[in-house]
């Protein structure tokens, strides 16, 4: 059980240092499926451990969420490489005071 | 009803309905509000011919009043006292006021006063006001102005009287600025409007007072429960009924808007503040004679301000070169023989209103006049620039010198006979007050006689371009009236005739012993007069008269010159610190209460302001942030479940 979990941080911790290191919005991306991954194998070890099958119910959900996050979020990093040359998420930070 | 204190009877009104010709009484007001209504709301389409509905409107009532006098003079005295209810004007709670008329005695005098001159005015005004291109908009204000008027003086209580009142200083704000697009006639407009409503105070504190102590304000119930109230309720609302008498008669110390509102087209100052409106607190004083008869104080009061405003009028007439302000000065002190004599009681009244009457006559004269000498002088109003007139406007001089003979009280003329019953009863009252009003008559002639000699006689002092002519026959034929009312006037007083008709208002003549015999008194008038008109002719017909005023003048001449520093006394005592309250008042709101909103806004701006750098666009730093904020979260979650 202990091994799920500490796998579990380990990858999450590596998808959050990536999402804060990282530029390129391909890598930063990766890096989100990775955290969310990280919890699904959390939610699913847990829902083991509890004999119930909620956790799991919610691993699928996060799945769902993912994948259609996936979709807006590729669209979105590709337009941005169209109008910029670039993926870098440094570069597109018009948006602020 | 017989009251010891003041020892003569002092009469109660008991009015009749109106029947017969006296059913006519709304339409001596009517006909003037309709005028003022059509021409004021109809238009440019009025243009043609307002001035000539204008005009017919102020006749209509005069041959109504006419009618209206005529009748009641058939009558017998005990009956000359007739009421027509109108309708219920304002009920509530205990307040039960009706729109009701009163035609007595005292307010027949007046119709015929306000509608005759008010009508020569609004005749001579056709001429005078010929090309000014607003003319319509003249007459429907001297419409509603004659209308307010006749409602002050015909309403049977005092709230009916304070609609006139008020109504009359709306009309004389108009008219003071008719011109409007001259700064001083506006500001002078302003003055008169404020210093009015300083007047209306007392004057509503004092219906207020009426109606707390007697439930009502018709004078017929009042006069009837008069005598049931305390010494100190009357002399109270004597005093706040003579603060409004002294704004709307620009009495001391209220004085300082009448020689301002000389800024008005002529026949306004004519009519306005000469003839009717200025002599509204004479009424005042006079019909409410059955409250100042139980409270000797305030009467005491009233002589005091008349006192003080005769000489005052009169001191200022003496060194004003503008024709108009020097008239404007002996209205002042006219109006405080008025006063005076109505101060005086059951002795005065009826002098009191037979000196209006005749002031109506010959004041309404003089200006005219005055403005007819403008008219040829190219609008010039300093006298400086007159002289020798009397070839080139004959008419306007023979008419003029018949108001001239009027006021300075020569001998046979009206004004000789009004002013020397007062003089006589003020000596009768006491030896100060009657030696001021003496006094008065000499400055009076002194300071006329100085406007007639500079404007015509001496020597030309023209300016280049000036052609004196006489004015057109529109303007003449009102002049000449006024002249024939000028010199007749006194009539009034043959065999003691206003004394017996206005017994029904003021109650039966009161005889003061006097301390020389009338004959004497009248010589010594005579006399104080004829030093007066020597001692103008020395100065001005003998002696050259410059044409810019000397500036090495005694200080009397100088303080004169600046209306006896009446501005700079109410600015000293009421404008300046009401401006410094204000400001100080300001800056508390500014500093302040604004303060603290503002400056509670003004820091959360500020912190706002350097908050707004952390949306910095970086989204990493944002997921950084995001990031700090769940780990302190969960640590906060593992503290408190630890």
């Amino acid at each position: 059980m202990t091994e799920y979990i500490v796998l579990s941080s380990i990858l999450f911790t590596i998808g959050a240092v990536g999402v804060l290191v990282r530029r390129n919005a391909i890598v930063v991306f990766m890096c989100v499926e990775l955290m969310l991954n990280a919890c699904n194998l959390a939610l699913v070890a847990f829902a083991k451990q509890h004999g119930n099958l909620e956790g799991q119910v919610a691993a699928f959900f996060v799945m769902v969420v993912a994948a259609a996050e996936v979709v807006i979020g590729l669209a979105i990093i590709m337009t941005i490489f169209r109008a910029r040359r670039s993926a870098s998420v440094d570069d597109a930070s018009l948006l602020k005071f | 009803m017989f009251v010891m204190s003041t020892g003569h009877e002092i009469p109660v009104i008991h009015p009749e309905s109106a029947d017969g010709v006296f059913s006519l009484m709304w339409l001596v007001i009517a006909l003037p509000l309709l005028g003022a209504a059509i021409l004021l709301l109809g238009g440019r389409f009025t243009d043609r011919w307002g001035h000539l509905l204008g005009t017919l409107m102020p006749i209509g009532s005069f041959v109504i009043s006419l009618l209206m006098f005529l009748q009641l003079l058939g009558r017998d005295a005990e009956d000359r006292q007739i009421v027509q209810h109108l309708y219920d004007w304002v009920q509530v709670g205990g307040l039960n006021v009706g729109m009701d008329l009163l035609f007595d005695p005292l307010s027949s005098l007046f119709l015929l006063l306000i509608t005759g001159v008010g009508s020569l005015i609004h005749i001579y005004s056709i001429g005078y006001m010929a090309h000014d291109p607003r003319r319509r908009r003249f007459f429907g204000y001297l419409n509603l102005f004659v209308a307010a008027m006749l409602m002050l003086v015909m309403s049977e209580n005092y709230l009916g009287l304070f609609l006139g009142w008020e109504g009359v200083g709306l009309a004389s704000y108009l008219l003071i600025g008719f011109w409007q697009h001259k700064p001083t006639a506006a500001a002078a407009a302003k003055k008169a409007f404020v210093l009015n409503r300083v007047g209306d105070m007392g004057m509503v504190s004092a219906i207020f007072l009426a109606f707390v102590t007697f439930g009502t304000t018709s004078f017929t119930l009042i006069s009837a429960k008069a005598e049931f109230a305390s010494e100190a309720t009357m002399t109270a609302l004597g005093i706040l009924l003579l603060v409004g008498a002294c704004g709307k008669s620009a009495q001391v110390p209220l004085q300082a808007w009448l020689l301002d509102a000389m800024e008005g087209p002529t026949p306004v100052s004519a009519l306005i503040h000469a003839a009717t409106m200025v002599t509204a607190g004479v009424y005042l004083i006079v019909r409410s004679n059955f409250i100042f008869e139980y409270a000797p104080d305030a009467q005491a009061v009233v002589v005091i301000v008349a006192v003080v405003t005769i000489l005052w009028g009169a001191v200022i007439g003496c060194a004003k070169d503008d024709i108009k302000k020097a008239l404007a000065g002996s209205t002042m002190s006219q109006i405080g023989y008025m006063m005076l004599a109505a101060g005086l009681g059951a002795a005065g009244y009826a002098f009191a209103i037979l000196h209006l009457l005749t002031h109506g006559f010959f004041k309404a004269n003089m200006f005219l006049g005055a403005g007819s000498v403008m008219h040829g002088m190219n609008d010039d109003v300093d006298m400086r620039h007159y002289g020798a007139l009397s070839r080139a406007m004959p008419v306007t001089f023979l008419t003029f010198a018949m108001g001239y003979l009027a006021i300075i009280g020569f001998p046979g003329f009206s004004g000789f006979w009004s002013k020397d019953k007062i003089i006589e009863v003020a000596l009768g009252e006491s030896w100060i007050v009657g030696i001021a009003a003496l006094l008065g008559a000499g400055i009076t002639a002194f300071y006329m006689t100085r406007l007639m000699l500079m404007t015509f006689f001496s020597e030309k002092r023209w300016d280049k371009d000036v052609h004196p002519h006489e004015s057109p026959a529109v303007m003449t034929v009102p002049l000449i009236v006024l002249a024939a009312l000028s010199v007749l006037g006194g009539v009034l007083l043959l065999g003691g005739w206003i004394v017996d008709w206005l017994e029904p208002v003021t109650g039966p003549e009161v005889h003061h012993d006097l301390p020389l015999p009338v004959i004497a008194i009248t010589l010594i008038t005579v006399v104080v007069v004829a030093i007066g008109v020597a001692i103008a002719f020395v100065l001005y017909q003998r002696r050259e008269v410059p044409r810019t005023a000397p500036t090495d003048v005694s200080f009397l001449t100088t303080a004169a010159r600046n209306d006896l520093y009446g501005d700079a006394i109410n600015d000293a005592l009421v404008v300046n610190p009401g401006r410094r309250l204000v400001s100080g008042l300001y800056a508390f709101d500014r500093g302040g209460a604004d303060g603290l909103f503002t400056g509670a806004a003004a820091s959360v701006r500020a912190i706002g302001g350097q908050l707004r750098k952390a949306q910095s666009g970086y989204v990493r730093s944002y997921a950084l942030s995001v990031l700090v904020g769940v780990v302190i979260v969960a640590l906060a979650m593992l503290a408190v479940n630890l």
